[in-house]
């Protein structure tokens, strides 16, 4: 037993599990290989490929280039991090850009002559949302500034260690 | 090995003993030679395994490569055991329900009849739990696939945000520590694989992008159950740890917890915890926050298209997020008439409706059809894309009527056939509970007006709780078989 789990890694229990699934995956992959293996294939590998190393590299960099930015004004005024007044937005846009941008950019050739319906408008759609999403957080971000501004002017520093000594 | 184990061809001298003189020298000499193999083999696999150690042993002590691979790497404050279980708990709730609606509606489809229905022919056990597919209640495919689509889409930024939460163990060095570690690594590609492919297939099937390699039902059917099993496992391995990383921390404290006070999780033996952590700009409730305001805009702008009535316009990124006309036929289409090809010509005054069962076959015109008793029924389109409809007041002939018009008044299913040329659903078979539900109509009326090309003039097949697809349209020939 205790040689069995110094030769594999883990108890028994965690082989058994494994290979039961891995029985099952086999079983089902057959059979979704079963057509055209290659690209099916590549599909499976891809998926995970593509996230995790396009979509993550790339949204991750944009996230840390808008915090060097900060990064490098935050001695200005306003001494409030404003990172996350566009980071919440650009999240909410893009997921649902990354799960509607067929319609979005209108790439589905068979969903007008299909459906009935025009495939148009969704872009502006997108748009119009993600407009609103900047905006109410634009919004939001000058309340917070203004209502800084003045806690500092009648408060001085009697203000909580707040967001300005975050970092 | 196997040569060893093959009893030499020609056994000759030997010791005597009590057994039999000819066995004894045969198994002894057999006996020897397994015992050396045995001895070889196992000193090959002493040595073999020595060396694999020393490999993993000068691997272990190798400096990580650059990048991603080194542990200053990676530098989110937010990382660590308790987050990333906040994100699997909100998954184990949602993925099994995706999973067990996925697999309703592949009953619903009732592959058991065999072909047409059955896209799937080498399922093999993984049909097992296969049932008779009810009528009742009437809205059931509609709730379990609207539940399925929408709660699929819901669940997209929870999903992005757990794999951003684990992204740093792509990347741990050594690669491999034990083959235990090796097998769960591959059981993860799997899983991340699976679960990627199954969101994206799904995704992209709703909005008609048919990229994906091959038919969307067997490519989603197939992939789930590569994703249940590895789901099944992983949570089976991981499931402890995740209850004690959320017991590790307080929820209630962690909603009160602002940007100055937020610190990073303490060292985990997962190393999700970053060695040299960035100060934080975000607070774990924020980050939280943010997912679920992911999860609820997703929602808002989907769910729409399933509820329907005055919340359809609501679903405003879903595909059928309005109505494609108004009056008696306004309501939501899967495929034209155009789409399939079906042309006037078709279903102009030419048409018959063929009704086959026992003795000879019966020719209908509509107007024939529409001197039978009419009944009425008030029933939904639901669609596998997880839009559908509200009741739509349908008349016209009850099937079960028309299976003892042909002769079988209880027949135990129904081919129904269409005149668009052959393609996916160009025909489907009904089952013997189907037919006999009163509210199961020949439909050749809608909403008080006669059916439109794109909702299946001259009749179209409707069936309460049936997947839309099987709700044939256009029917010329139904077939009623014991």
């Amino acid at each position: 037993m205790s040689r069995f789990a110094r030769w594999y890694g883990a108890n028994p229990l965690h082989l058994l599990a494994l290979v039961s699934s891995f029985a099952l995956t086999g079983y089902a992959m057959v059979r979704l290989f079963a057509v055209r293996p290659l690209a099916v294939a590549l599909w499976f590998v891809g998926a995970a490929v593509v996230h995790d190393l396009i979509l993550f590299p790339l949204y991750s960099l944009a996230d840390l280039t808008v915090l060097a930015v900060l990064r490098h004004r935050a001695a200005r005024v306003p001494r409030l991090p404003w990172i996350n007044y566009v980071r919440v937005p650009a999240f909410l846009s893009g997921v649902l850009l990354l799960v509607w941008f067929p319609l979005i950019f209108a790439l589905s050739t068979p969903y007008t002559g299909a459906t009935g319906l025009s495939e148009g408008g969704y872009l502006g759609r997108w748009l119009a949302v993600t407009g609103v999403l900047f905006g109410a957080s634009a919004v939001s971000f000058a309340f917070t500034v203004r209502r800084a501004r003045r806690r500092g002017a009648d408060g001085g520093r009697r203000a909580p260690n707040g967001e300005g000594t975050a970092r | 090995m196997d040569r060893d184990g093959r009893p030499p061809p020609d056994p000759s001298g030997g010791r005597t003993g009590a057994r039999p003189r000819r066995v004894r020298p045969r198994l002894l000499r057999m006996r020897d030679r397994l015992g050396r193999a045995r001895a070889a083999v196992a000193h090959r696999a002493t040595r073999t395994a020595a060396r694999l150690r020393a490999v993993v042993r000068r691997a272990r002590q190798a400096p990580p490569p650059p990048g991603p691979f080194r542990p200053g790497f990676w530098r989110s404050p937010l990382r660590g055991p308790w987050l990333t279980s906040v994100f699997g708990l909100v998954l184990l709730a949602g993925i099994p329900v995706l999973l067990v609606t996925g697999l309703l509606s592949y009953a619903a489809y009732n592959p058991g009849l065999g072909p047409p229905d059955d896209q799937t022919p080498d399922k093999g056990v993984l049909g097992f739990y296969l049932f008779d597919w009810p009528t009742h209640p009437y809205w059931l495919y509609r709730l379990t696939q609207g539940v399925h689509v929408t709660l699929g889409v819901t669940l997209v930024p929870v999903l992005l945000a757990k794999l951003w939460s684990v992204l740093p163990k792509l990347f741990e060095w050594p690669p491999v520590r034990t083959l235990a570690h090796a097998l769960e690594r591959l059981s993860l590609l799997t899983l991340v694989g699976g679960a990627i492919f199954e969101f994206a297939t799904g995704i992209l099937n709703i909005q008609l992008f048919y990229v994906f390699p091959g038919s969307f039902y067997t490519l989603h059917f197939y992939g789930a159950w590569v994703l249940a099993a590895a789901f099944a496992v992983h949570v089976a391995l991981r499931l402890g740890r995740m209850a004690r990383a959320l017991r590790s921390r307080d929820p209630a404290a962690e909603l009160r917890t602002d940007l100055a006070h937020t610190r990073p999780e303490p060292p985990d033996p997962d190393h999700l915890v970053p060695a040299a952590p960035r100060a934080p700009s975000m607070t774990r409730r924020g980050a939280v926050g943010m997912v679920g305001a992911g999860s609820l805009l997703l929602l808002v702008v989907t769910a729409g298209q399933s509820i329907g009535g005055r919340l359809r316009a609501s679903a405003l990124l879903a595909p059928h997020n309005r109505d494609p006309g108004s009056g008696p036929n306004g309501f939501q289409i899967n495929k034209t008439a155009a789409a399939v090809g079906v042309t006037p010509a078709h279903v102009g005054p030419g048409w018959r409706l063929e009704l086959h069962g026992h003795g000879p076959a019966l020719v209908l015109t509509r107007d024939r059809l529409l001197a039978l008793p009419q009944h009425a029924a008030a029933l939904p389109i639901a669609c596998v894309e997880g839009w559908s409809t509200a009741d739509q007041h349908w008349s016209g002939l009850r099937l079960t009527d028309l299976a003892a018009l042909a002769g079988l008044p209880h027949a135990g299913s129904v081919l129904v056939e269409s005149v668009q040329p052959p393609g996916p659903y160009s025909s489907v078979l009904l089952r013997g509970n189907q037919i006999h539900d009163p509210r199961s109509l020949l439909a050749l009326r809608v909403n008080g007006a006669d059916l439109s090309i794109d909702h299946g003039f001259p009749a179209r097949v409707i069936v309460p709780a049936n997947p839309g697809v099987n709700n044939t349209k256009w029917v010329r020939r139904l077939t009623f078989r014991a």
